[in-house]
């Protein structure tokens, strides 16, 4: 069934493709209907795995032949880390096109291209072998561009050159890995094959090992904004439109973080003991730096840009722990911020953006939106507090267990990040001060600019309820997730990352 | 086999025959029936008679498992060659389909005539393992490929990049024809396998260098790779766009299937060794250099380029480099892989001319501005040109892509224990990350920017219309299923 949310979001991108060329209702009808019958699979699929199998397994969806000459098949399968990013996935999709509800230009090919972009993530996140993963991982860079190239804002050529070189750049790294690490491993066991489970069996030579791992990590860590090669990520997000934005932030930066943990860490666990150090240490100046930088921009956009990095920067800390409570947080948080970013973007860039056509924040503070539109004020005060990591929200778990598996590590980092964590405070409660609620005199109550703005509509609402509801559920009940994740540090795909080595 | 009775003669060169009654027939009819009418018509029954020529000889060639050697090595057929000669005639299918719409003529007969000799230059190409016999098939289909860059005979243009095309070849030829001389006078034979059996305990005498030299120089000049491809561009550029397809496709994969053939069997023995740090002389070192220096000044120069044509000249010139590496790496593998790639490369640049060609029928010109609003004028037409520009960037689920794999993973396997050729791939990789920048550039203007406010929607006529989709088809299907292809190159 899960195989499925890839098949479902490409017979989308082909109804759309047929439509006629101006019927921008039906687009984006088919467009929703799709993206939600691949969320209804999604949670259907992950549910029934859960029930019926152990999550710590890895369970087959799909297996066929493919290129033999190169042991390459077409292998689907997920266990308990897959299916929280599967979910999440569904989730982001489904808000991400009720938030580009008022996209005009073109939204035939608007909505083609973001379900290929959908289809390529779920895809990455079901693949379990690892040339198709990463034929689903280099899927999505095309889309990307032109979504943000197309129709996006703010220096859109740019920011989406920028992003979609960096995110070729990466995959290109990965790509010299994946070419060396298959012809070690036909050499060392004497037959081709490019399944994960079976390569994560062979021991690498420590040499080897030691300078592929970080030529794969960094290949794709780019994507998850790990400092310094983040330099896209505010550029791309503040040139995107909302739903591109939303995405990027929510689900495409997590391509990168699955792919440092799955394929990297899983395959070279030597490597990622020996990086391990340097991977904190950038990991943590990318959460001060991401924070810092993002308390002093003018551009509402950026603020989130910026908190982005510092986010991810979380969940490459959890990854860099190397112990299963900093994992477990990792993909935690992973869950968390793609949709806490997801809605942060949704204020902004339609929200509030879409209406007023500025971003500057000190434009912001005279119009007085937190009395023109009382729904987005509250709205960004929710996810700016699960953003901070309030208890109750899915962020404070996520980020809590991260810090534990930090201090067992890197003392010094867990407390570098509680710096981080202070900034993030800041920066937020700036961003809602300055856009929302500020003291500046309003307005003269009659000035064309308050009430000109229309009211926020229904699928706005429906997209922030549901992307609201599923952060308190995760922060209130973290073990419906946990449940799924922690079974997997288990499994023996993660046995000599986790137990291998020095502890 | 080797008594060389007319009969067994014409069983091993029948594609060849079939073509070549085909060139006749095409030759008479266009003098004959279809004189007067319009230019279309006599494009469309012409090319049609060529088309089916052309399939025929493929069907023939795909259909018989003999192998033959005629006349000690003159002609030699085996599955492998037959299977070479199908995709060359394929791509002259889709060559001469892409031409129908051309304007560019009134001489249609000589057009798909020319094309077709080629054609036959190439398949006996293919088929030579012999010095003399690889000299002239390939000189028959270079004179061609002269003309059919000169053909344009309304565009200053074509003449300059035909008469650039000419001297360069001619220097190249005498280079080539020297080493072969050379070769001779060292081995005693022209054979392949006998020079091979002659060479071994000569190691690298001064001369057989020389000779080795001069070879790599007229293949360099063939396969457009620096430092020999200055030609490639304004003849690129200039040649009417079907025949700049041909030159990149067809060509292509005959060139790079007998430089393969002439290194790794008639130079056995001295390979010398290309790896980091364990430098051997020899002629992969040679090889390597030349790639690495394609695949750099090729991607590079590519950038910054404001003509399609020329763009994908300079990219052709990168793929050289990547396909070297192919024919360096010197090991069964990686000669099915180098197939492979050439063959989808050819495909797919086919198409991209095939794209180029309409776009310049439409707007009168192939600079990048012309491209500007395509997927608003013509939809079809312009997911075709997304299809061919992303597989030659090696995006997957794309034909070039699994190309790449093949071919890289094969490089590297060349050597595995301390994967010495690693360098040439991380080079190779580095530069396909740069191409992916130019061949953006161009899908930018296609999907990104605006027409020009009153362009109308782009006629593209019914038969080039076909053939592009059939090839934007097969370079989707070949990417998903490359065993469709690879099954047939296998290392036998």
């Amino acid at each position: 069934m899960l195989a499925w949310t890839i098949y479902t979001s490409f017979i989308g991108v082909v109804v759309l493709m047929l439509l006629p060329r101006d019927a921008a209702r039906a687009a984006r009808w088919v467009a929703l209907f799709t993206a939600i019958a691949g969320c209804a699979l999604a949670f259907a699929g992950a549910i029934l795995q859960a029930r019926q199998t152990n999550l710590g397994d890895v369970t087959p969806i799909a297996q066929a032949a493919w290129i033999p000459a190169l042991g390459a098949t077409y292998y689907l399968a997920a266990d308990g880390i897959s299916l929280v990013l599967v979910v999440l996935t569904g989730l982001a999709a489904v808000a991400g096109i009720l938030f580009s509800w008022n996209i005009e230009k073109r939204t035939k090919e608007f909505f083609a291209f973001y379900l290929v972009l959908i289809g390529g993530v779920y895809g990455v996140f079901l693949s379990f072998d690892v040339l198709l993963l990463f034929v689903f991982y280099e899927l999505t860079i095309i889309p990307k561009y032109f979504l943000i190239a197309r129709w996006g804002s703010t220096r859109k050529e740019y920011g989406a050159m920028k992003l979609a070189l960096y995110s070729f750049v990466g995959s290109h790294l990965v790509l010299i890995g994946l070419v060396a690490t298959w012809v070690v491993a036909r050499a060392q066991t004497g037959h081709a094959t490019l399944n994960l489970q079976l390569l994560s069996q062979i021991n690498f030579p420590a040499g080897f090992q030691h300078w592929v791992f970080p030529l794969v990590f960094v290949g794709f860590a780019i994507l998850a904004g790990l400092w310094p090669f983040h330099t896209w990520a505010p550029t791309g997000h503040v040139a995107a439109p909302t739903a591109g934005s939303m995405l990027l932030a929510g689900v495409v930066m997590k391509l990168g973080a699955y792919g440092c943990l799955r394929v990297a860490m899983v395959l070279f666990p030597e490597g990622a003991r020996e990086w391990q150090g340097v991977i904190a240490a950038l990991a943590v100046i990318g959460i001060i730096y991401g924070a810092g930088v993002a308390l002093v921009q003018r551009d509402f956009k950026f603020v989130i840009g910026y908190s982005s990095v510092s986010h991810m920067g979380f969940v490459l800390l959890g990854l860099a722990t190397l112990n299963a409570i900093g994992l477990c947080g990792a993909v935690l948080q992973m869950f968390s911020h793609g949709i806490i970013a997801g809605l942060l973007f949704a204020v902004v860039g339609r929200m509030v953006y879409d209406r007023t056509h500025t971003r500057d924040l000190h434009d912001l503070e005279r119009l007085n939106l937190g009395k023109v539109l009382p729904f987005a004020g509250v709205t960004f005060v929710i996810a700016g507090v699960a953003s901070m990591g309030l208890p109750g929200f899915s962020g404070f778990v996520a980020e809590f267990q991260i810090l534990i598996g930090a201090w067992k590590v890197f003392p010094i980092t867990a407390v570098l990040t509680g710096l981080g964590i202070i900034l993030g405070v800041a920066y937020t409660l700036r961003a809602v001060q300055m856009a929302f609620y500020s003291d500046t005199p309003p307005p003269a109550p009659h000035s064309p600019e308050a009430h000109s703005l229309p009211p926020i509509t229904l699928p706005e609402r429906a997209g922030a309820v549901l992307l609201i509801a599923a952060s308190l559920v995760v922060g209130l009940f973290p073990t419906l997730l946990m449940n799924w994740i922690e079974p997997c540090l288990k499994s023996p795909l993660f046995a000599r990352l986790l137990n291998g080595g020095p502890q | 086999m080797n008594s060389g009775d007319y009969f067994d003669l014409l069983r091993c060169a029948a594609p060849e025959a079939i073509v070549t009654l085909t060139v006749l027939v095409v030759l008479g009819a266009d003098l004959s029936i279809l004189r007067g009418k319009s230019l279309a018509a006599r494009f469309q029954v012409g090319g049609a008679l060529s088309v089916l020529g052309c399939l025929s000889a493929a069907a023939f060639a795909f259909t018989r498992h003999e192998s033959f050697d005629l006349l000690n090595g003159m002609i030699v057929v085996d599955p492998l060659t037959d299977f070479v000669k199908v995709a060359i005639l394929l791509l002259t299918v889709f060559t001469i389909l892409i031409s129908t719409a051309g304007k560019f003529t009134d001489h249609v007969g000589e057009y798909l005539s020319l094309i077709l000799l080629g054609t036959i230059g190439l398949l006996f190409l293919v088929s030579a393992g012999d010095l003399l016999m690889i000299f002239v098939s390939l000189e028959l289909a270079s004179l061609t490929l002269y003309i059919l860059t000169a053909f344009n005979k309304r565009n200053a243009r074509s003449s300059e990049a035909a008469l650039k095309y000419f001297l360069f070849g001619g220097m190249s030829a005498a280079f080539l024809l020297f080493g072969f001389s050379l070769l001779y006078g060292v081995s005693g034979s022209t054979n392949l396998i006998e020079i091979a059996r002659h060479l071994p305990g000569k190691g690298l005498d001064p001369l057989l260098l020389v000779a080795l030299v001069m070879t790599i120089i007229g293949f360099g000049f063939k396969v457009a790779a620096v430092p020999f491809h200055l030609w490639a561009p304004d003849a690129y550029e200039g040649a009417p766009t079907p025949s700049s397809a041909f030159i990149a496709a067809g060509s292509k994969v005959a060139s790079f299937f007998i430089l393969a053939k002439i290194l790794s069997v008639g130079f056995a023995g001295i390979e010398g060794s290309a790896v980091w740090h364990g430098y051997v002389a020899g002629w992969t070192p040679v090889v390597a250099v030349v790639a690495a220096l394609s695949m750099v000044l090729g991607n590079l120069t590519a950038i910054v380029q404001s003509s399609v044509k020329r763009l994908l000249a300079y990219s052709a010139i990168a793929h050289a480099g990547y396909m070297l590496l192919g024919v360096l790496s010197n090991t069964a593998d990686s000669r099915s892989a180098l197939m492979f790639y050439v063959i989808t490369y050819g495909l797919t640049v086919v198409g991209a001319f095939g794209v180029v060609t309409v776009v310049e029928a439409a707007t009168g010109g192939d600079a990048l501005q012309n491209f500007a609003g395509l997927s608003r004028r013509s939809p079809a037409l312009s997911l075709c040109l997304l299809v061919f520009l992303l597989s030659l960037a090696g995006i997957p689920p794309l034909a070039g892509f699994i190309g790449k794999f093949f071919l890289f993973s094969a490089t590297v396997a060349a050597d595995e224990r301390n994967l010495g050729l690693l360098w040439l791939v991380i080079l190779a990789i580095a530069m396909s990350a740069v191409s992916f920048y130019y061949y953006l550039r161009v899908l930018k203007q296609a999907y990104v920017e605006d027409a020009p406010a009153d362009a109308p929607a782009i006629q593209i006529p019914a038969l080039t219309l076909f053939a592009l989709v059939l090839l934007a088809a097969l370079v989707v299907l070949l990417g998903c299923a490359p065993t469709l292809l690879t099954q047939f190159l296998l290392p036998r």
